[in-house]
């Protein structure tokens, strides 16, 4: 399996899910709901509220969205055994809540955002092309990389986003996605590679 | 463990709005809001979260909404905040909902309340507006008959006094007895729905428990709405329901002394 990263995501591919360590805030929300819940939203609302504004695209219509997706999540965990609650994934878990959520209301509005094709892509040469200096990067203002971000096709820009900004794991992204791990790899490694490609060109022009 | 390959700056990670865990934590009940609502007795502190009314308090003392917060918190172990928006709409809801204390139109978030608190003041929202009842006609009520003393602690607990009417029960002997907002604030509250306080003592003290009517041969509490109808000549008081089964009288269906 090409990794195209270079980087290590111990246990996922070999594992799977199952091989996550328990989280503890699962255990907390598990014995103590309503003590442990206001943890849950400060710890994860900035990835839920990101997930909400890149399905949306709309500041106010992401609040809303984010706000239901931890309502919906807070009805659940009443409903959920212990047990269930315990072995929750929960960035993915909130993660797809989410976009389940972004999903139904499109359906609704009779409006499907567009999707990126989801068969596996080979990777092209930009994958290897050398990485931007870091620090050229990290000087970069932020409203820049959110302009590229945001003209990527939006399943490349959220895979990028859950993995290299919120740090979720291949096999997180898959279960947050409901897709299968390779194809949230693909999408991430595509995303990159444009991000790279959009960044040397404006670099050189 | 999770190295970006591609150092994106950490300022990507645009925060969530800070109304957001305020907003999702009142929707779900684990963070209030109050505002202040005119009540018959003056101003009253109506608490609420996505679940329902959680709790009143007095708001015609002063440094009330300090003292109401932090009672708050302290007996809910809930956050608490004046709310944010306020809709005409709701103003005029429980306006009405504190003038009637009937819980038309209200939920009520009662989560601290146990089951048996929950069906005294289930008991005590039916009573209606001008009308008392006595704290074993409520244990009677909900299937309790001998847990008196108990039905005057919950009703004590009630955490939405005026909203749901615990002043209307009083002591058998018509006292008009204890409120968590003083005896003199419950004599207020049932003077302005024209229960005469003094007026029910007396009449208890003089023997007048209940009311019969000479012409139907019903027996009511004297407040019932029946019983106020009864032309002063037909009026029958008796000081115990055996007595006025014992003259032929039956208890009225609506206020079932």
């Amino acid at each position: 399996m090409p990794t195209g990263t270079g980087e290590a995501d111990p246990g996922i591919d070999a594992d799977g899910p199952a091989a996550w360590p328990p989280d503890p805030l699962a255990a907390r929300l598990a014995s103590d709901l309503d003590g442990a819940f206001p943890a849950l939203v400060t710890a994860h609302a900035d990835l839920v509220y990101a997930v909400a504004m890149r399905s949306t695209r709309d500041a106010m219509a992401a609040e809303d969205l984010a706000q239901d997706a931890f309502v919906r999540a807070y009805r659940a965990l009443e409903r959920y055994p212990a047990q269930r609650v315990r072995d929750l994934h929960l960035r993915a878990w909130l993660s797809r809540i989410t976009l389940n959520l972004a999903r139904n209301r499109a359906r609704d509005r009779r409006a499907r955002p567009a999707e990126a094709p989801l068969e596996a892509i080979a990777f092209d040469a930009a994958d290897a092309a050398p990485r931007p200096d870091e620090a050229v990067l990290r000087r970069e203002s932020a409203a820049a990389w959110q302009a590229r971000l945001a003209a990527l096709p939006p399943a490349y820009a959220m895979a990028v986003e859950l993995r290299h900004v919120h740090g979720l794991s291949y096999a997180e992204m898959a279960e947050a996605l409901g897709r299968p791990l390779n194809t949230a790899k693909v999408h991430v490694h595509r995303g990159l590679a444009l991000l790279r490609t959009a960044y040397e060109k404006e670099i050189q022009s | 463990m999770n190295t970006p390959t591609l150092p994106l700056p950490e300022v990507l990670r645009s925060p969530a709005p800070a109304e957001l865990a305020p907003a999702v934590l009142f929707r779900v009940g684990l963070a209030d809001e109050y505002l202040t609502v005119d009540a018959p007795v003056g101003p009253v502190f109506v608490a609420r979260n996505g679940r329902g009314l959680s709790a009143t308090a007095p708001a015609f003392t002063s440094d009330a909404a300090d003292a109401f917060e932090a009672a708050f918190r302290t007996r809910f172990g809930r956050p608490i905040r004046p709310a944010r928006h306020v809709g005409r709409a709701e103003v005029a809801t429980l306006e009405t909902a504190l003038r009637e204390g009937r819980g038309r139109g209200v939920r009520f978030d009662l989560r601290a309340t146990t089951p048996f608190g929950r069906a005294v003041l289930d008991a005590a929202l039916r009573i209606p507006r001008g009308e008392i009842r006595p704290y074993g006609w409520v244990a009677r009520q909900i299937g309790h008959p001998a847990a008196v003393r108990a039905v005057g602690s919950a009703l004590g607990h009630n955490p939405v006094p005026l909203l749901i009417p615990c002043h209307r029960v009083v002591h058998s002997d018509g006292r008009i007895g204890d409120y968590a907002w003083g005896s003199d604030v419950k004599r207020a509250v049932l003077a302005a729905e024209g229960v005469a306080p003094d007026a029910v003592e007396a009449g208890a003290r003089s023997g007048q428990r209940y009311l019969g009517s000479a012409t139907t041969h019903v027996v009511c509490f004297p407040t019932c709405h029946h019983a106020r109808r009864i032309a002063p000549r037909h009026r029958v008081p008796f000081a115990t329901l055996e007595a006025a089964e014992a003259a032929g009288y039956r208890p009225c269906r609506d206020c079932r002394p």
